[in-house]
């Protein structure tokens, strides 16, 4: 099912994303259209993730559109100035695209082109803001457009934070951007089910979908790592413990993302799977948290 | 002020290449302070270049390489051993290298780089920082400026990359937007975190002409004067 009509209807909501490569070799795109059509409600394509040149989320979308599957156009706002962005989400409306996930953008610095100048011309919420004014039929400028969009604004929001500012911050962000117009949220990696459902009671007074995300662990040393470097996110100890423990480390970070898929079914919209080179076992995933 | 740090001394060399007799200028204002073109930078500077062959013509350092009063009233002595020169040095910020460029009908090198201050403004500098916007958000941000403390000037809010209350560009760096949180909370002012600042307009932010002139009276007579000689 496509992502808004899965939201709209009220169905639990599964969505992944992909990676493009640096690089014009695509085979690895199609094969992972292959593997996941018809098993999830929709497929972000990362925008330049962290800040990494590669090839673009536009044509990407354009080439899962033509797989007959219903892409989410991610955009940060880091490196188009207005024009740029505004065209680009022209031409993502006639290529078929017809969802869209605004983000800030990791800092350049954080990237493969360290040198590079940061845009930040508009901010999410504005762009976000931009967009529903383009599905109206206006530019920025106020010019009337020949065709206008029809595109479904996403947004993120961090649902656990380590201080309370932040985490007051992140809701009452969540409520700007709700303001202006973004209509889904796809939220951090969730492993800490309780802090997430302290958030969902707050965040449940918007009626607005939340998809909370999920990464499958591979080991301990990359819980581990996330923990201490990915902002937002928090694993518990015993969690760690289990994959440090684990025989088949595969089988039980799998198990671990199938088990709190089944906890979050209660507290959130759907879940958004990022499976950081493990798409291929997306399929594998929803099965055992019976979502296929 | 202006912070400036010296160029590598090959970078100048690489300026310098073809050329024999060099002029250097020094600054006594913010390039003293910032010890890149004091008497003794400008001093060391000429053993350094006299060490790999080059001719140091002369040198004078001004006390504010930015007027160009005084710039005038200090090289026009030395007039003869500039023109002489096959190029000048220039040991100061980007306005006093410029200044010089103005002022004399010779190549003028620059020596040093302008550091970024972020917006640095105001005779008594503390932590505060602005970028001359030209449409100022302190009523909605608490009166902390998110242009210049947070890392990407976003308007509206934070984005998600902080950890621990930190910037994810620099962990030195306190996140912006929870300052700017903090403050508001402290003073019971959160609501107005919930109006949406629109786009901006970045033509606010560019100087007005009358901005890029000046009307100091001296300036204005050396400039008419200007015409007569060559400095």
């Amino acid at each position: 099912m496509a992502l808004k009509e899965a939201l709209d209807g009220g169905k639990f909501a599964v969505t992944t994303e992909v990676g493009p490569l640096k690089g014009t070799d695509i085979s690895e795109i199609m094969e992972l259209a292959e593997i996941l059509n018809g098993k999830v409600d929709g497929v972000n394509v990362t925008d330049q993730q962290s800040a990494v040149m590669r090839l673009g989320s536009l044509a990407t979308c354009s080439i899962l559109v033509e797989k007959g599957m219903d892409p989410v156009f991610q955009m940060t706002c880091r490196d188009r100035n207005r024009i740029a962005l505004q065209s680009d989400l022209l031409s993502a409306s006639v290529l078929g695209i017809k969802n869209v996930l605004v983000i800030s953008g990791d800092y350049p610095t954080l990237g493969d082109h360290i040198d590079a100048k940061d845009v930040y011309d508009l901010d999410s919420e504005q762009l976000i803001w931009t967009i529903n004014r383009m599905n109206e039929g206006y530019d920025l400028a106020g010019n009337e457009l020949q065709g206008k969009t029809d595109l479904f604004v996403g947004a993120v929001v961090k649902p656990v934070s380590d201080t309370d500012e932040s985490f007051e911050l992140q809701l009452t962000m969540m409520e700007k951007k709700i303001s202006v117009g973004a209509r889904f949220f796809q939220t951090q990696a969730v492993y800490d089910v309780e802090a997430f459902e302290k958030f969902m009671k707050q965040a449940a007074q918007f009626k607005v979908p939340v998809l909370a995300g999920v990464i499958p662990l591979k080991s301990a040393g990359m819980a581990r790592y996330m923990n201490k470097n990915v902002s937002g996110v928090f694993l518990p100890e015993h969690m760690i413990d289990d994959m440090a423990k684990a025989k088949d480390k595969a089988a039980t970070g799998l198990e671990i993302a199938a088990q709190l898929m089944r906890d979050l079914k209660d507290l959130s919209q759907g879940v958004h799977i990022m499976a950081i080179g493990w798409e291929k076992k997306v399929p594998d995933i929803l099965s055992l948290a019976n979502l296929a | 002020m202006l912070r400036s740090e010296q160029k590598p001394f090959e970078e100048i060399l690489r300026y310098l290449e073809g050329e024999d007799k060099v002029f250097i200028v020094g600054c006594d204002g913010c390039a003293q302070a910032s010890q890149t073109g004091g008497l003794p930078q400008v001093l060391e500077m000429k053993e350094r270049l006299e060490g790999e062959g080059k001719t140091v013509s002369g040198y004078s350092v001004v006390d504010f390489l930015c007027q160009k009063a005084l710039v005038a009233s200090r090289l026009r002595p030395l007039e003869d051993t500039i023109m002489e020169s096959d190029s000048l040095l220039v040991l100061c910020c980007g306005i006093g290298i410029q200044t010089a460029a103005a002022m004399v009908k010779k190549p003028v090198h620059p020596g040093c780089n302008t550091i970024n201050l972020g917006g640095s403004r105001g005779e008594w500098r503390g932590s505060e920082r602005c970028m001359e916007c030209g449409d100022c958000l302190l009523e909605y941000t608490g009166g902390i400026c998110p242009l210049t403390v947070c890392s990407k000037g976003l308007r509206n809010g934070p984005c998600g990359g902080a950890s621990n209350g930190k910037c994810e560009v620099s962990p030195e760096k306190p996140c912006g937007w929870e300052l700017i949180y903090a403050r508001l909370k402290e003073t019971g002012r959160l609501d107005v975190l919930k109006t949406f600042i629109p786009p901006k307009d970045w033509n606010k932010m560019r100087p007005r002409p009358e901005m890029l002139s000046t009307s100091m009276w001296a300036l204005e007579q050396m400039d008419e004067s200007r015409e007569e000689g060559t400095v």
